[in-house]
């Protein structure tokens, strides 16, 4: 067995690094665009006589100058001041599933083969990469029981936002749109399962926990009406908390003529375990940059694959990728699409880094993914709540979580006054991601969610009960401490939180900045 | 099934360790926590996938087997343009972008991700600078939706819910746009281009415009390549209806064109893309939207917004989100549209081939755009039975090409420029068919003069 390391010593890259544009200097730069040839600007001229006067640009854009080595510092520092999941224990960004991102994916990524293709290349030029959209797809319908999968989406509420538009195109074509206006959810099921069908022009229910962790039957019967337009829900929520009731619910939404969207975030526990299809939903989608090992890249590019059964094919986006036995092709003849949610066939990089992730798993572990997933967290929870007898797990006492948890702070805030956000802030000095809370609003006092998936090793679930059971100490000893931590991070607690709600504080850019604060 | 002795990415797979904490646990296997699970709602069998390729090596190989199958624009010369567009990325981009610590970071909070948002507020920063605007997003999916973005922003800001995209709009996007604002601007009106110029039909846009209209969009350069020499014209009119001006624009072309602020644009939009990323089959693209610094405005963006602030630390800089309720992390339903894993990483890339360029570079990269295409139009226009370039007016990087005096469609030409490793145009005739057999070409700073008089010669030879 490794060392269970604290790391006590821990102290994060801290550059003090100037805004960049403190580090220009007039007349350099980083690098040289390629000059046309002497010939091909005799042969039309000058550029700005190209172009009528009054549209040509008279002031130089106010960017940086700099030389190249001082470009790539000041971004390697920046990147040193940047916890990526790759580089430590991330267990803490719970519900988001931050597992290891292979190195090897990076340089498929880029290889000429997918990086120098554009998307409106001739098809038989792109056989090679429509055959991995359409393998990659086959493996989604078996792991979800859905007939057809679309790759465009860019993240996961994207593709709930895709699914909403397929559920206000269906209720169009019956003749209920305006009459059917109102989607059923519940709490601690992901805001976007909210948002997105609201922007799509949808009412939102959003139903409160029962004891079980998840609403109860009643509610569900209560809410739902000849108004109901489908459902958008997680299963487990936020809590890991498997809902028995699943498919009771969906029959239930059916019944009333509405259509059923799984958000299926939480997929990491469940592959080869339950299907969409098996607890009868007509939708799904899978976050591809959680359970298919792709990076999240600081917020994206990700993959929201979404998957629908057959009465839903016909309202995808075009164009969908087929094949017809010998020849890969794109569909754009599709005439009761929605359109289109993104252009051209969405985040292919994203998707070939996802074919590697689960060719290297294969068969043979895709399964255990979810197995080691499972037992990481139920691990991870005993330990905890043996150690820290501060720590709580609301709801649903005695049933396993299957892949997360959403712990409570209560005790210790009562005790010490020291809440999650600060403890959260602390565990930075271990070395540690700062660990996810809770979407707004906390039903949970003083929640924090915590996700130890499959590329965690036990070593590094001890080191994390280890670190929050001396920051509990810490806490007990001196409030204050925790309450201002962090200390050994990139940079400190911010001292004026009003100043980013407040428009003649906040300063989204530098040029915003010097107007407000340095009165250029 | 082969198994190993544990699997690379999944380290408690190793039987023994595996073991231990189910014995710690308390249980058998996994099978006692999934047993909770209502035997009808489980799945039975196995999973029909392939079998694993467990060494790195192997994997790499089976990989570059199938992209051999594509043919790619290092191996082909490409003039294909319209949305996603071959441009250069330097090493330092690309080293950054790969960093493992910008790479697989997500939402961790300003002092641990300090750098995340630095280089966030950075790229934001230096949009602005080339925009001319105060207030930038991290970026969307794409330019489709943001612009999309853009009609939903002005609509929740005017009131209103029409909305006029103008003049040559890529069909794509208008695609995009049409699904993201359908629930607040049902009513999306088309005003039509100028056949000649390739302008937009001002006669149409003031025909259309009424105090009912939230939000004019018109893009500049357009879909065409030609650079819209109205901006100020269309402004001034949308604004004396009330209405808001959103621009997308191609932020490659601001080193020698006028940002649309300087024309009257309330929002700008566009694509990170043609700042360095690679195209990826069109992976690489990422949405921007920009707006002066109106509170009007700030108020109505549902992307995360990356303030500069201060820490306890006297001189510190720190970093936090603006007016975090606006989003759907914090209000849900109730939130500005939505917001979630969008193209982060595609900004930060952006922000550092900015920073590689400085002003000088952007106006170099410019120039050398406008100068090919001219030289590229005027040399193809020499064929016989070729009008090139179709439209009038000035272009940027892309212009149409039409070729229905040579008897041939352009799919059949570009099916042709095979055999001579290129990539013709993008096929016009099914997005506009007024335009009869016209293609759009593309050509950035990528092209030789070589590469375009080959073209040349191609197309001579084929449509002889």
């Amino acid at each position: 067995m490794g060392i269970v390391k604290v790391r006590k010593n821990f102290h994060q890259a801290r550059w003090d690094e100037p805004i960049i544009f403190e580090l220009s200097t007039p007349g350099l730069r980083g690098v040289v665009p390629p000059p046309p040839e002497k010939e091909l600007q005799e042969a039309v001229g000058d550029a700005e006589k190209l172009i009528p006067s009054s549209i040509r640009r008279k002031t130089p854009p106010g960017l940086p100058e700099l030389d190249q080595k001082s470009v790539l510092a000041h971004y390697l520092h920046l990147a040193q001041e940047t916890l990526g999941a790759n580089l430590c224990n991330d267990i803490s960004e719970g519900t988001c599933t931050m597992k290891y991102n292979p190195r090897i994916n990076e340089e498929i990524a880029y290889l000429p083969g997918i990086a120098a293709l554009h998307p409106w290349q001739d098809e038989d030029t792109i056989q090679g990469i429509l055959q991995i959209y359409y393998e990659f797809e086959q493996i989604l319908k078996e792991v979800s029981g859905m007939d057809k999968f679309l790759l465009h989406p860019q993240g996961g509420a994207h593709a709930v936002f895709t699914a909403a538009c397929i559920m206000r195109a269906y209720h169009i074509e019956h003749g209920n749109w305006g009459k059917k206006d109102e989607i059923i959810s519940a709490a601690f099921t992901h805001p976007c399962d909210h948002a997105s069908p609201a922007t799509a022009g949808f009412k939102l229910i959003i139903l409160p926990p029962g004891p079980d962790g998840y609403p109860p039957l009643e509610a569900f019967e209560e809410a739902i009406s000849e108004r109901t337009a489908g459902l958008f829900i997680t299963n487990p929520e936020d809590t890991g908390i498997y809902n028995l009731n699943i498919d009771k619910i969906v029959k239930m939404v059916h019944d009333a003529g509405g259509l059923c969207f799984y958000d299926q975030a939480n997929a990491n526990v469940l592959l080869g375990i339950a299907r969409a299809r098996e607890a009868g939903f007509d939708m799904c989608h899978f976050n591809i940059h959680k359970t298919f090992g792709t990076p999240h890249g600081c917020s994206g590019p990700g993959l929201g694959a979404l998957g629908v059964r057959e009465h839903l094919i016909k309202y995808l986006p075009v164009p969908t990728v087929e094949y017809d036995g010998s020849k890969y092709y794109l569909d754009y003849n599709r005439p009761q699409s929605i359109g289109k949610v993104r252009q051209f066939v969405g985040p292919a990089t994203v998707l070939i880094r996802a074919y590697a992730w689960v060719m290297a798993v294969g068969k043979e572990y895709l399964r255990e993914v979810s197995e080691i997933s499972t037992i990481n967290h139920n691990y991870l929870q005993k330990k905890l709540l043996e150690r820290i007898p501060e720590l709580e797990v609301p709801y649903a006492e005695g049933r396993f979580r299957l892949e997360e948890a959403r712990y409570s702070w209560r005790k210790l805030t009562e005790e010490t006054g020291v809440g999650t956000d600060d403890v959260m802030r602390r565990i930075g000095d271990y070395g540690i991601q700062h660990y996810w809370s809770s979407h707004h609003p906390w039903v949970v006092p003083e929640p924090m969610t915590l996700e130890p998936c499959e590329t965690y090793r036990k070593e590094d679930l001890d080191e994390y009960v280890e670190a929050l059971a001396q920051i509990v100490e810490e806490a007990k000893k001196d409030p204050e401490f925790v309450k201002n931590a962090p200390y050994k991070c990139a940079s400190h607690k911010r001292d004026d939180e009003a100043s980013l709600d407040d428009p003649n504080k906040w300063a989204l850019t530098w040029r915003a900045y010097l107007k407000k604060h340095k009165k250029a | 099934m082969t198994k190993l002795s544990s699997h690379p990415y999944i380290p408690n797979s190793a039987r023994e360790i595996k073991e231990q904490m189910l014995k710690e646990i308390g249980i058998n296997n996994a099978e006692d926590i999934f047993g909770q699970i209502p035997e009808h709602l489980r799945f039975k069998g196995e999973l029909k996938i392939p079998n694993g390729i467990f060494s790195e090596y192997q994997l790499l190989r089976h990989i570059k087997g199938l992209l051999d199958k594509n043919k790619n624009c290092e191996e082909y010369i490409s003039f294909l343009g319209g949305g996603c567009w071959q441009h250069y990325t330097p090493a330092v981009v690309k080293t950054i972008m790969q960093r493992d610590e910008f790479l697989t970071a997500y939402v961790g909070e300003a002092f641990a991700d300090h750098g995340k948002f630095q280089a966030q507020f950075e790229y934001a920063s230096m949009l602005g600078e080339l925009l001319e605007m105060d207030a930038v997003n991290t970026p969307t999916y794409d330019w489709g939706i943001a612009a999309g973005t853009t009609v939903r922003m002005s609509a929740r800001i005017t009131g209103r819910s029409e909305a006029l995209i103008c003049g040559a709009v890529s069909p794509e996007r208008l695609a995009c746009i049409k699904t993201f604002a359908f629930s607040t601007v049902p009513d999306i009106q088309l005003v039509g281009f100028d056949p000649d110029t390739g302008l937009i039909d001002i006669d149409d846009l003031k025909r259309k415009m009424s105090d009912k209209v939230a939000c004019v969009y018109f893009e500049n350069p357009n879909f065409f390549g030609v650079i819209e020499t109205q901006g100020e014209e269309i402004a001034k009119l949308a604004h004396e209806y009330g209405a808001i001006v959103s621009v997308g624009v191609d932020p490659i072309s601001l080193g020698v064109l006028e940002p649309p602020a300087r024309y009257g644009a309330d929002i700008a939009c566009g694509d990170v893309q043609p700042l360095g990323i690679p195209m990826g089959f069109g992976g690489g693209l990422g949405g921007f939207i920009a707006t002066h610094d109106d509170p009007k405005f700030v108020a109505e963006f549902p992307s995360l917004l990356f303030g500069l602030t201060t820490t306890v630390e006297s001189g510190e800089y720190g970093f936090g989100e603006v007016l975090f309720e606006r989003t759907s992390y914090a209000s849900r339903d109730k939130a500005k549209d939505f917001l979630g894993t969008m193209a982060q990483l595609h900004g930060i890339g952006a922000g550092v081939y900015m920073a590689l360029l400085g002003p000088q570079g952007m106006q170099e990269i410019g120039e050398g755009c406008l100068q090919r295409a001219a030289y590229a139009a005027k040399v193809l226009g020499q064929i016989k039975g070729i009008k090139s370039p179709h439209f009038k007016g000035a272009h940027f990087k892309e212009f149409v090409v039409n070729f229905d005096e040579t008897g041939k469609t352009v799919k059949e030409i570009n099916k042709k420029l095979l055999d001579y490793k290129v990539f013709g145009g993008y096929d016009l005739s099914q997005g506009f068919p007024q335009l009869g057999q016209s293609a759009l070409y593309c050509v950035t700073e990528v092209h030789t003069k070589q590469d375009i008089d080959n073209l040349a010669r191609a197309l001579t030879e084929i449509v002889a």
